[in-house]
């Protein structure tokens, strides 16, 4: 098995009394995709958010390409710069373009001249099908725009692994498709990405992997197939049929019809 | 004779705009300070901060002026009445202009600040290019109204002798007895003053919106 690009070391994190998630352990491969899946309040955003240290971690480690990222003095600002993260409520930079958004990592982080931060930038808004929304500020934009150009902001960076903490959650059920036609193509560029999200039909198509995630613990992972099919445990069927039951539903009627 | 009496109150026009433009950005330079130690300083400097601005806005304008005035031109800094007058104003605003952009920085959000850390910007990074240009446009309303406040505030430095629009309407009333001419005329230029200042950032506040429709 290739060495890890980015690991988590039985990860552990309290908030005062409540252990949002204890001993977790997960591997991520290059070109890999893992889905994590769980019901709400499981700690699953808050483990995105440890693992590129936007939240400090109470117990355990996590290594970014072999590297121990949560030893003391490391330096965070350096090491998300190669995790890129996408957010539930995309978190666009308000005041800029959607092209200042994807250049402005690259002009004050990576100190990339002007023009060569702008030529990267439009490529990357080309890559999420947002080109012609260049000069378009957030405000401009939808929903599922506003999230592409979040994606091309993280893209441009040229992270090692993409983080996305349910990327579709906010959005109109008709915009969800073009965020998910997005990071499917990622998936087949074979982009490292570990991606929380509640949309089944998505993790099944693409996840390389699937873990499922409940009161802080790691119940259950396996590929698709295997966890969609035969769940090993008790609640990941229950959680699977309950999610799946609706979409099911609909799924039956159309089969009758036709 | 007319000529010579307005002519005598608009040259103290000069000195009150020369107040209020020492006053008003030391104001804002101390202010988005304390603003951003308030914000992102950590508990001890919140507390000061906290600590600075309730003091500074609990105690009446003229009694805080005389204080620092006191302070100012006293033997350890020794300033004109002009340039103490002045600083003790921008001190004075710097407690309300805190309050401001506090408030501004708190509506741009937390969120801001979780994605430029997220692209790999540090805290003062994140600070300069992602929630300053936002904050700030947010606060001009507000801040257009502060303007206004020490403009007119201004005139209490004439209770240090310096000799701005309402120490000469003062004089002329008194040497002509003519209070209402005097008097009235001052108020005429305050109220341009503060006219013409809200107009120009109402302006600079329409210019800097960031649009949001297509």
């Amino acid at each position: 098995m290739p060495d890890p690009i980015l690991e988590a070391r039985s990860l552990t994190k309290i908030y005062g009394q409540n252990v949002i998630f204890k001993d977790i352990n997960i591997k991520v491969t290059e070109g890999e995709t893992i889905v994590i899946i769980g019901p709400s309040g499981t700690g699953k955003s808050t483990l995105l958010r440890c693992m590129n240290l936007l939240t400090g971690v109470d117990g355990g480690q996590v290594f970014l390409d072999g590297k121990e990222i949560t030893a003391k003095g490391y330096n965070e600002d350096e090491v998300r710069q190669h995790i890129g993260m996408v957010f539930q409520n995309f978190l666009l930079f308000n005041h800029l373009t959607a092209l200042g958004n994807v250049m402005i990592g690259l002009t004050k982080v990576k100190k990339m001249p002007r023009e060569q931060a702008k030529e990267k930038a439009m490529e990357e808004l080309k890559r999420v099908g947002l080109a012609d929304r260049a000069d378009h500020y957030p405000g401009q934009l939808s929903g599922g725009q506003q999230q592409r150009v979040a994606i091309a902001r993280a893209l441009a960076m040229d992270p090692r692994v993409m983080l996305f903490d349910e990327p579709t959650s906010a959005l109109d059920p008709e915009l969800i498709g073009e965020v998910l036609g997005v990071m499917e193509k990622l998936a087949r560029d074979h982009m490292t990405m570990l991606v929380v999200t509640h949309e089944m039909g998505f993790a099944r198509e693409v996840a390389d992997r699937i873990i499922f995630m409940e009161k802080g613990s790691i119940v259950e992972e396996g590929a698709p197939d295997d966890l969609f099919d035969h769940p090993q445990h008790n609640r990941t069927r229950e959680f699977l049929w309950k999610i799946t039951e609706l979409y099911g539903k609909k799924e039956k009627e159309k089969a009758g019809k036709s | 004779m007319l000529v010579n009496f307005v002519s005598y109150i608009v040259q103290g026009t000069a000195i009150t705009l020369a107040v209020t433009l020492i006053a008003l950005p030391f104001g804002l330079v101390f202010g988005l300070t304390l603003a951003l130690l308030h914000t992102y300083g950590g508990k001890v400097l919140n507390r000061l901060a906290a600590l600075y601005s309730l003091f500074m806005r609990g105690v009446p304008p003229i009694v805080l002026l005389f204080i620092l005035y006191f302070i100012l031109s006293g033997r350890l800094l020794n300033l004109s009445a002009f340039w103490a007058g002045s600083l003790s104003l921008g001190i004075v605003s710097s407690a309300y202009q805190m309050e401001i952009l506090r408030g501004a920085l708190l509506a741009v959000g937390g969120g801001q600040m979780t994605a430029a850390r997220a692209v790999g910007m540090s805290r003062l990074q994140s600070i300069r290019y992602i929630i300053l240009p936002q904050a700030l446009r947010i606060a001009i309303p507000p801040w257009s109204n502060e303007a206004s406040i020490v403009l007119k505030d201004s005139s209490l430095v004439y209770a240090l002798g310096v000799p701005e629009i309402l120490r000469r309407a003062q004089q002329l009333s008194a040497t002509t007895q003519q209070p209402f001419l005097a008097y009235g005329t001052a108020a005429l230029i305050y109220f341009l003053l503060v006219f013409a200042t809200n107009r120009a950032l109402d302006y600079l506040s329409a210019r800097t919106q960031l649009p949001t429709h297509p």
